[in-house]
């Protein structure tokens, strides 16, 4: 499953690029892209097990970059 | 400014005029340090606290760490005024990258604003207004002057002129009449428009279009995945690099600790990566955003990059380089003037739904009056035989004057010839062909002059009519009477024999091209309007049906990878020599911040010039 995330406030692209790496080690995830330009997170995941990915993604940015949120 | 980046603001000027009258106030000892604490604490507190913050995450490479880390050891190694500075400055670099981001993407967002907010839906004689995406299709809607088309449809009642330029980037609006179809996202300028729903708004080309642009950042350019790669271990590698510098000369030398300190402070103002990590993105961002403003969608930086390297380039005939519809193209009468065979013809046609028949009393221009013609005689594969004004005439093939026993003679004109002869005497010919478009000579010269060194076209035509359209356009190549999987080996050959840089580049018209498209380095469709098959086929997608388009995409292309090389190399080179100043102690904490935010503000200076394409 795939799905678009807004996010709020990511204001470094280099943070960017921490979510986009922390995120893709998240166990089930497919692939992910964290776009500084268009504020936004895609994010291809199990199908079965994709809430509690979605909810560790947002843990994971609450980690690296805390004053980022991903509007679920 | 967002209310963010204007308190900011007011806290860089505040620090800016604290620092300078820190310089005045000629303090001594810890007096000294107070004075310039006090402008540190105003821009860097934040700063801190996210470094304590995200330390304590584990997040050692973080770059507010860097930085806190870098300032309090000026502060150590007693350059006070240089430690605030370096914060001032990096503040500074930090706000002025927010606000040029934000500019970028809010032009880039004003140049797809298209998405329409409503739609005037029309329930029980009633009209209201209602999201686009509660619209069924056959819904009837009314779309006033002024007002976006919300939706593709039909138009049922109403004359007007439709702007399709937020689409295409062509200022010539087009009609819209009773019959025709529209497409969502154009403006409707002048008149009331009724219009029946064909689509619901998530199928609708508006609805594709924003979609498109929408995740064209998310497939990436190789130089984006380069820097990516690259920013995992800079900083890292940087950082280290300090701790050595640190620690390993004073203790060979035995001493100089604060002079070795200093060094390594260098290192860490200059160790984040980031005016690559948010410059090469940009432009590229840019780019596929001055490319969409000219009606050029790019789904993707990746596709950007390979266009850039475009080496041959191949061409579907038939509505890609020609119109697609046929024409008369040349009357040549015998013993009348143009307009009498002309009429003569369409008079003589008028009863036939063939698409000759058609396209002669297209160019006829006028409705033909059909009390002249009378016994009417449709002779299959011949043409037809009628009499008009009392006179037998016949129009049709070679093979129809023969057998009339009619002195004729061939065309020098490539297309269907169609004879004409009244009362057994040759009356003269009309050639009907598919004509060339416009800009198609244009279009390959242009290529031409960009570099690419083959231009190739693939037609299902006979070999007479490819190859004299081949001819007139100055095409390299031609390969004629392909059926569609032919056209897919023929491009596998040409996929052989080009050189392993360059990229090769199909055009079409998007109807049945699909396997080509996605066999090609890059596929572009074009003439998109409407079409979805194309949107979804292609990589490059050109929403109005002019080839001259293609060398425009690929200028900006090139453009934007020329600035991306430039803020790469710039961005590394400057960085570079820094650090090995840095090293040998032959620069100072104010290099070091030019090499970090002065690299970074000339970068998105230079990235933002990918959004100005101006054609």
């Amino acid at each position: 499953m795939k799905k678009i995330f807004k996010l709020t406030d990511l204001d470094c692209a280099n943070c960017a690029r921490k979510m986009e790496d922390a995120i893709r080690k998240i166990d089930g995830v497919q692939d992910v892209t964290v776009s500084f330009m268009t504020q936004k997170l895609t994010l291809v995941a199990d199908d079965a097990r994709f809430d509690e990915i979605v909810k560790e993604a947002a843990k994971v940015c609450r980690k690296v970059e805390p004053d980022c949120t991903i509007n679920v | 400014m967002t209310g963010r980046q204007k308190k900011m603001l007011v806290r860089i000027i505040a620090a800016a005029v604290l620092l300078a009258a820190g310089y005045l106030i000629p303090a001594q000892g810890w007096v000294r340090l107070v004075v310039f604490l006090v402008p540190y604490a105003v821009i860097g507190w934040d700063i801190l606290w996210k470094a304590v913050r995200n330390i304590s995450h584990g997040q050692v490479f973080d770059e507010n760490f860097l930085m806190a880390l870098a300032t309090v050891g000026a502060f150590f190694t007693g350059e006070f005024p240089e430690a605030v500075a370096v914060m001032l400055f990096y503040q500074i670099g930090e706000l002025f990258q927010s606000y040029a981001v934000g500019k970028s993407r809010q032009s880039i967002a004003s140049l797809m604003d298209i998405r329409p907010d409503y739609a005037n839906l029309e329930r029980d004689g009633k009209t209201e207004q209602v999201d686009p995406e509660e619209v069924a299709v056959g819904d009837v809607i009314l779309v006033k002057p002024g007002e976006k088309i919300p939706l593709d449809g039909v138009v049922l009642e109403g004359d007007s002129m439709v702007n399709t330029s937020a689409l295409t980037g062509e200022s010539v609006p087009r009609e819209a009449y009773p019959g025709s179809d529209v497409i969502s996202g154009c403006i409707n300028q002048n008149g009331l428009l009724r219009i029946r729903v064909t689509k619901e708004f998530g199928e609708s080309t508006v609805a594709k279009i924003l979609d498109l642009v929408e995740n064209s950042s998310s497939k990436k350019a190789k130089a984006e995945n380069f820097i990516t790669k690259f920013a995992r271990w800079y900083t890292p590698a940087v950082v280290i690099a300090a701790v050595l510098l640190a620690v390993v000369p004073p203790l060979i030398l035995q001493g100089g600790w604060n002079d070795w300190i200093h060094r390594a402070l260098i290192f860490l103002v200059i160790s984040c990566p980031c005016a690559l990590v948010i410059s090469v993105p940009l432009s590229f961002f840019g780019g596929i955003g001055g490319a969409s403003r000219n009606g050029i969608l790019v789904k993707g930086g990746n596709y950007l990059e390979s266009l850039a390297h475009a080496e041959t380039v191949v061409f579907d005939k038939t509505g890609t380089l020609t119109r697609g519809v046929f024409n008369v193209t040349a009357i040549h009468p015998n013993s009348f003037s143009e307009a009498d065979l002309l009429e003569l013809a369409a008079l003589a046609e008028s009863y036939s739904d063939h698409p000759i028949s058609r396209s002669i009393r297209e160019a006829y221009g006028k409705d033909p009056d059909l009390s002249r013609v009378t016994d009417v005689e449709e002779l299959s594969g011949r043409g037809v035989r009628v009499r008009i004004d009392g006179k037998t005439v016949c129009a049709g093939n070679d093979k129809l004057m023969e057998e009339t026993g009619v002195q004729w003679h061939p065309c020098h004109r490539v297309g269907t010839t169609v004879h004409i002869a009244v009362d057994g005497e040759y009356a003269g010919h009309i050639v009907i062909s598919d004509e060339v478009k416009p800009d198609a000579v244009q279009a390959v010269s242009a290529l031409k002059q960009q570099g690419i060194s083959r231009t190739v076209m693939l037609t299902g035509d006979a070999k007479a009519v490819g190859e004299s359209v081949a001819k007139e356009l100055g095409l390299d190549e031609v390969h004629t009477e392909l059926l569609p999987a032919g056209k897919v080996d023929c491009v596998e050959q040409l996929l052989k024999q080009k050189s392993a840089k360059g990229t090769l580049v199909f055009v079409g018209d998007g109807i049945n091209d699909a396997p080509v498209l996605s066999r090609a380095d890059i596929g572009i469709a074009m003439g998109a309007m409407g079409s979805d098959a194309a949107i979804e086929a292609a990589d490059i997608v050109l929403m109005d049906d002019k080839p001259s388009k293609i060398a425009d995409a690929i200028r900006i292309a090139r453009k934007t990878l020329r600035i991306v090389t430039q803020n790469i190399v710039f961005a590394l080179a400057v960085k570079g020599i820094v650090l090995l100043l840095g090293a040998l102690g032959l620069a100072n904490m104010w290099e070091a911040v030019f090499a970090d935010v002065g690299v970074s503000v000339i970068a998105i200076l230079n990235a933002m010039r990918a959004l100005k394409n101006k054609l």
